[in-house]
């Protein structure tokens, strides 16, 4: 363009690749594809909002990742969150739990109770959640290798406590795909795995209608090294992949396509991120709709999730992570997202303390209370910068899906490790940009300081005694249980995996005899087998 | 220089220890000690402390380096630190890198990890210290 050509300017591109003028006007706006995928609030293909009146009618739900020792320490952390004015849960559960093996297995030492809650047995969940009221908060759930044993616990608990299964709302993260990807708490091999989901999927479908079973993350697979384009992009690579499986059994895609839903992450440029949302919200709708011929308007909404994410936060200087997640939470608003979780300023460092935790929901909540970001529906459309930007992103997001298409689709590429290798040499190369200054970072290429431990973060203790009182409670279950009952519920679930049915009722029966995780997924592997990472760089 | 005269190049073991799905910060230092010219024999996700001694025995590294990011690193390196030692392992060059506290640091070098490398640590350092390091083994 003959402007460029006498401009001094030099070009610049967003991480997704694409061109960042210095100015833009309506002609930009036209260029791009114009106006034709914008549409109103609450109205398809859904760029503005998925709902009319959005945050007018309710903020966003407020949902940080919470969880560490023990079920009972968990509870506590919970209830302090709901106290401080969190308005759901999103629970973190340690690696053995998250790789489906009990608190007393060898491979668990040292790591029972670290990085989130230990679960051995539905005992656990009624503690984790005593007190809680699941029809107010509704609880998110971030696991994934052993996410069917997990809903089940969760359905299970509720129901005893009185709840109506039908109307229980709640989601789970069970997004398998992207954990062979990233965050790698797999279990059982690509195949069997994506039957899991299809399981939990049709299960809910039936059983649980209004409960989320799947939770599809671009979230790690951008923290992996992915573009934001990518992020978005390889999810609803993912996503299609569960309907299909699902369609493949004879559903309908609106009757399970409503509970899909999806968790984004937010760090970097905040106009890229902005316009990859309402992109991604337009896209997904019409994939939807002219793919899956969806017809019911909650199959083709985005329904997300956007999370101030740990990739873009520092280890240096980390007060400044408070700054840039007070921005992400603004990103995230500004995207129109329906629940909002901001990584701590100290998650560089530990999992979070109720000091940083607590900051973290306070800077939401003055977004709600003082900013004004509740008052009016995506308040940045009609942009010209963003509207153009938006229907760029939609174009290369649909680009990267068709490329992954042509290139044998989503389930071929993970399994080969090819997704992984591509990502991984992405993040070597923003390291190194990192590393020269080439992409600025306040605090770590920038603007450095001579001291920097001047201001220590506090650690979160981590109790060793967790770990003992753990499998003290777990020997407890095992001789209170039916061992029976339990040996004969833990043997229908490795013959419902074997016959290729569902094997969901077998997992809820199993855990209401007190079976623990690490015994069902003792009984699924027998079957399935184990899943053998395919190293590629 | 080894007997035949020529350089022999560094070999490193890179294992992700533990239950830990962390592996985009192994998989950028794999890659930078790969750009390095070193032979890196990356093992991937939980590997025990028994499969880590096994697989710098038998593939004979220079330099046996972990990843850690989720806060398992002192259990995991103490059970680690006998089977290297009953291996004879322990003139080879121990790494360790990852979301290490500055208060673990002195355990893990009493454990025997020379190299300890927080995250923050510089991709080239981490050369570097090896270069450094594990030349009187190589010669």
């Amino acid at each position: 363009m003959n402007d460029r050509a006498q401009s001094t300017l030099k070009i610049i591109t967003n991480e997704s690749g694409l061109e960042v003028k210095p100015l833009y006007t309506a002609a930009d706006v036209e260029e791009s594809g114009g106006t034709t995928m914008l549409g109103e609030p609450g109205e398809y293909p859904f760029t503005r909002g998925i709902h009319r009146e959005m945050y007018r009618k309710q903020p966003w739900t407020m949902r940080q990742y919470a969880g560490f020792g023990n079920p009972h320490d968990t509870n506590q952390r919970f209830k302090y969150l709901i106290a401080n004015g969190q308005t759901g849960l999103n629970v973190a559960f340690d690696l053995p739990t998250q790789i489906g093996l009990d608190s007393d297995d060898p491979l668990a030492a040292g790591e029972i109770g670290r990085v989130g809650m230990s679960i051995d047995t539905l005992r656990d969940f009624e503690v984790a959640f005593d007190g809680i009221d699941l029809d107010k908060i509704t609880v998110s759930m971030t696991i994934n290798g052993a996410a069917a044993i997990a809903i089940a616990m969760y359905l299970a608990m509720a129901e005893k406590r009185g709840y109506d299964v039908k109307k229980l709302r709640g989601t789970a993260q069970n997004d398998i795909l992207k954990e062979f990807i990233g965050r790698g708490t797999w279990i059982f091999p690509v195949e069997p795995s994506i039957k899991l989901v299809g399981d939990t999927i049709e299960y809910c479908a039936e059983h649980a209608p209004k409960y989320s079973p799947v939770s599809v993350c671009g979230y790690h697979i951008r923290e992996s090294g992915a573009t934001p384009a990518q992020e978005m992009a390889y999810a609803f690579c993912i996503a299609k992949a569960y309907a299909d499986e699902v369609i493949a059994r004879g559903l309908a895609v609106d009757e399970f396509a409503g509970r899909l839903s999806y968790n984004f992450n937010i760090f970097g440029n905040l106009f890229e991120q902005v316009c990859k949302f309402r992109a991604g919200r337009s896209l997904w709708a019409k994939i939807m709709k002219e793919e899956y011929k969806a017809e019911k308007p909650g199959s083709m909404w985005l329904r997300m999730i956007a999370a101030g994410g740990g990739g873009g936060l520092t280890f240096e200087q980390p007060e400044l992570n408070i700054v840039r997640g007070a921005y992400y939470a603004l990103i995230s608003a500004l995207s129109g997202t329906q629940t909002m979780a901001l990584c701590s300023y100290d998650e560089a460092y530990t999992i979070p303390t109720e000091y940083s935790a607590r900051i973290s929901l306070r800077t939401m909540q003055i977004l709600i209370e003082e900013m004004g970001m509740t008052e009016t529906v995506d308040p940045l459309g009609g942009s010209y910068y963003v509207e153009t930007m938006t229907n760029r992103m939609r174009d290369k997001m649909e680009e990267i899906i068709a490329e992954t298409d042509a290139q044998g689709g989503i389930v071929k590429l993970v399994s080969e490790g090819i997704i992984q290798a591509k990502v991984s040499a992405q993040a070597y190369q923003m390291q190194r940009d990192i590393e020269s200054g080439k992409f600025p970072k306040v605090g770590v290429n920038r603007y450095r300081n001579e001291h920097e431990d001047e201001h220590p973060v506090e650690f979160h203790p981590y109790n060793e005694d967790d770990a003992r009182v753990q499998v003290d409670g777990l020997n407890k279950v095992r001789a209170e249980r039916d061992s029976e009952h339990v040996a004969r519920t833990l043997a229908a679930v490795s013959e419902a995996a074997r016959a290729g049915a569902n094997v969901m009722p077998a997992i809820v029966e199993a855990v209401k005899a007190y079976a623990s995780v690490g015994e069902i997924t003792k009984e699924l592997v027998k079957v399935y087998g184990r899943y053998q990472e395919p190293i590629r760089f | 220089m080894n007997d035949t005269g020529q350089q022999r190049r560094i070999k490193v073991l890179l294992a992700k220890p533990g239950l830990d799905g962390h592996d985009q910060g192994a998989k950028i230092v794999a890659r930078a000690m790969m750009d390095a010219g070193f032979e890196v024999i990356y093992t991937g996700l939980r590997q025990t402390p028994e499969q880590v001694g096994r697989i710098s025995l038998e593939e004979d590294v220079d330099v046996i380096a972990l990843s850690s990011m989720a806060g398992s690193h002192l259990p995991f390196c103490r059970k680690l630190k006998p089977l290297l030692e009953a291996d004879g392992l322990q003139d080879k060059l121990w790494l360790i890198g990852g979301n290490l506290p500055a208060q673990d640091h002195d355990a893990l070098r009493e454990l025997g990890f020379r190299g300890i490398f927080p995250t923050g640590s510089k991709l080239d350092a981490i050369v570097a210290y090896i270069r450094e390091n594990v030349r009187e083994h190589v010669a």
